[in-house]
């Protein structure tokens, strides 16, 4: 589904990403961890479309066509979705109307008619329930004064309601307590589906207690030093990057 | 001393007529240029009653002691007076026969809006058909009006029909000495509109419909007075949200409302004023003086205005509370784009005890466009715990436009509280990718972050228009960023 090929990024002419190599299957989570300023978000957004970073080697292939090529938006409305760190406060605009938009704007460019509103009310009121998010927050503008716990929900409710096929979630369960990492691990789990696939970026191991991984990749400096199964996040905790990077065959 | 232009004024009309004046009355137009003259024969072609000559004779004298006001800030070619047309008839026949022989451009921007075909047509000045003729829907509009005794007529018809209420309220609120442009619309306004609301009467009907159909043939000078009496309530909407050209480049526009013991006005405007090209050039510049008084007590009047056209905007609807604890609301959203210039703002002059006033404030600047907001609060010696908030946010798109905000406070009265609050904020990067990644392309975002942005304005508007100033606002700022 999404084949990255030795790709290197940048920003403003500093080298972030460099020479990765990420492979994503149908039906597959992977989890992706690595100590801070690694490059995860900035792998995050590369995959997004962000034009503030400059993509300098490699290919990106993703259902078959070449990602690097598609604007943003497009992106979006192919199927990718990505679950911000730090998701953005947009004062005035409901999340209703922020979504509705989304949705038919998604629904547009795959030829089908927009969803009415009584239609994408019955939506929202079913997504509503999977992810257990309460019923006044919907009404709010987009995360706007949201409590760190309740904008990383708000994510994973865009998510139910976008049902992507490429979902990337950074650091999603960063700043949850128990219940709502529970309700987020939830939410991922009734969305899996044999076509569709997850990318977890998380620092903490708890998460993929109840996400499991079928892949764990270590990312550091810029690069993928280390892929294993599950065990390979209890080994991390235990050991710390320090161990990866020694275990690391230079050059990789 | 004459100069050319009244030369060749007497040599075309000939001189037989009693104000030594006289041209066909059949003529369309009255000749370029501005004197006496010009204003006899335009009063005569609208065969008003005396009092409106002497009126504007009056103005006239005054206007020709003054000078343009410079100290906006805006900038614009100097207007030369002398070389504008002051009259001309409505226009009888419609411009064209069907939308095919419109600007593609202009309809496509009515698409856009989604305004109703035949509507696009009235407004493009295109032949409407007989079932939505602005005359039939007039006359069901006025009829219903009239069974609550309701006055709402052109000016120039209240001038035939009620001269005694125009001659007492016009000119009250603003008197032509107030300003330059004041000055000149009292001596040569073309038309406009006249609302009455009798005691005790709420108003029926949103005053708007109305306008919408005729919007397309209001003059270079209009005037409005809107008089609602004690326990009234009207809310009246002027204006039009698809883009209005015009040959005129000067509008000077003056609009009068007075609010009597316990009446309430609710003012809507939504202007889009062709702004010109890119470069600016052909846009129009609008210098408007509106202003409305709460002349009784617990009277209320509130301004919501939506600016997205004009090259040049210079507009300050003002309020003056005399009343005792009558209140006062501007809610105002500007959007300026490439070179357009906007100076607008408020004043608020509290007179009354107790009385009340609220100032929100939303700019809007992108390309290279300047937008200044220019806010007046005064409190006077009796206006005794008067009270004032105000609120003004600029947002930028980009980086090569401006926006700057003007508070001038004069607080005559120890017990009077004055709040401001400014922001200056912009549509950032973080923003415009969180829209696209959910898959709303560009245009989409900035039209939804800016409607969020606007929206504790628009949603003071009556809803039909709330819907089209939002589709409007977005339009506005299409190429914007990016
Ligand atoms: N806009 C930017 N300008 C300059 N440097 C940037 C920018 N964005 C990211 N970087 C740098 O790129 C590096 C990788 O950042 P990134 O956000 O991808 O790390 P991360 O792995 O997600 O870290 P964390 O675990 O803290 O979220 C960091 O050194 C960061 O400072
Ligand atoms: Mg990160």
């Amino acid at each position: 589904m999404l084949s990255i090929k030795n790709l290197s990024a940048s920003i403003n002419g500093k080298t972030i990403i460099k020479g990765l190599n990420l492979e994503v299957k149908e039906g597959e989570v992977h989890a992706i961890m690595g100590p801070n300023g690694s490059g995860k978000s900035t792998l995050a957004s590369v995959i997004a479309g962000r034009e503030t970073f400059d993509v300098d080697e490699g290919t990106v292939t993703y259902m078959g066509k070449d990602l690097l090529e598609l604007p943003a938006e497009t992106r979006a409305r192919e199927g990718i979705f990505l679950g911000f760190q730090y998701p953005v406060e947009i004062p005035g605009v409901s999340i209703a109307n922020f979504m509705r938009t989304a949705i038919n704007e998604k629904r547009k460019y795959l030829g089908l008619d927009p969803l009415t509103g009584a239609e994408f009310l019955r939506l929202m009121e079913e997504k509503k329930k999977m992810v257990d998010i309460q019923s006044k927050l919907t009404n709010r503008s987009v995360n706007e004064g949201f409590s760190g716990g309740e904008k990383k929900k708000n994510e994973i409710f865009q998510m139910a309601l976008l049902e992507p096929r490429l979902a990337i979630l950074d650091e999603t369960d960063s700043g949850l307590d128990i219940d709502a990492l529970k309700v987020v691990a939830n939410g991922v789990n009734k969305l899996r589906r044999p076509d569709n696939a997850t990318v977890v970026i998380t620092h903490y191991q708890r998460l993929l207690d109840y996400i499991t991984p079928d892949f764990v990749h270590v990312l550091y400096d810029g690069r993928i030093i280390k892929s294993g199964d599950k065990n390979l996040a209890l080994e991390l905790e235990e050991k710390g990057y320090e161990w990866v990077k020694k275990e690391a065959p230079a050059g990789v | 001393m004459k100069n050319d232009s009244d030369k060749i004024l007497q040599e075309v009309t000939g001189s037989d007529y009693k104000y030594g004046f006289y041209t066909d009355i059949e003529m369309d137009q009255a000749p370029p240029g501005l004197t006496e003259d010009t204003i006899r024969f335009i009063s005569a072609k609208k065969n008003e009653p005396e009092f409106m000559l002497e009126f504007r004779l009056k103005a006239f004298r005054h206007w020709q002691t003054l000078k343009e006001p410079e100290w906006a800030h805006v900038e614009y070619p100097p207007i030369n007076y002398q070389d504008l047309i002051y009259y001309s008839a409505p226009r009888k026949r419609p411009k064209y026969d069907s939308l095919e022989e419109v600007d593609p451009e202009l309809l496509e921007t009515f698409e856009k809006l989604g305004i109703p075909l035949d509507e696009q047509k009235s407004l493009a000045g295109v032949a409407v058909d007989a079932v939505m003729d602005s005359v039939s829907v007039g006359s069901t509009f006025k009829k219903t009006l009239g069974e609550h005794g309701v006055i709402f007529c052109s000016f120039s018809e209240a001038l035939q029909k009620h001269p005694e209420l125009i001659k007492k309220h016009m000119g009250s609120v603003v008197p032509y000495t107030d300003n330059f442009f004041a000055a000149l619309n009292s001596a040569v306004f073309s038309d406009g509109s006249f609302a009455y609301i009798p005691k005790g009467v709420r108003c029926p009907l949103e005053l708007s419909t109305y306008f919408r159909i005729n919007a397309a043939n209001t003059g270079q000078f209009e005037r409005t007075l809107i008089v609602a009496e004690e326990g009234s309530y009207v809310s009246y909407m002027e204006g039009c949200t698809a883009p209005i050209r015009d040959e005129h480049q000067l509008h000077a526009a003056i609009v009068e409302i007075i609010a009597h013991k316990d009446a309430e006005v609710k003012y809507s405007t939504v202007q889009n004023w062709w702004p010109g090209d890119k470069e600016g050039k052909g846009g129009v510049y609008n210098f408007v003086t509106k202003r409305g008084i709460c002349e009784g007590e617990h009277s209320k009047i509130s301004w919501t205005q939506v600016e997205t056209g004009s090259a040049v905007t210079w507009k300050y609807p003002s309020l003056i509370l005399r009343g005792d604890n009558s209140t006062g609301e501007f809610y105002s959203v500007a959007v300026t784009n490439n070179k357009q210039q906007a100076d607008t703002g408020t004043k608020m002059i509290h007179l009354g005890k107790n009385t009340r006033s609220t100032i929100i404030s939303k700019g809007i600047s992108a390309g290279r466009s300047n937008n200044s907001y220019r806010g007046l609060v005064k409190t006077s010696k009796k206006a005794e715990n008067a009270r004032n908030f105000s609120q003004c946010d600029s947002l930028l798109l980009g980086d090569q436009c401006g926006a700057h905000t003007f508070p001038y406070l004069d607080v005559g009265n120890r017990s009077s509280i004055v709040e401001h609050e400014a922001t200056t904020s912009k549509i950032s990067e973080d923003q415009l990718f969180y829209c696209l990644q959910r898959g709303i392309d560009m245009e989409g975002a900035i039209g939804l972050i800016v409607n969020g942005y606007a929206k504790e304005v628009l949603s003071k508007l009556p809803m039909e228009f709330a819907v089209e100033a939002q589709k409007l606002l977005s339009i506005s700022l299409e190429g914007s960023v990016g």
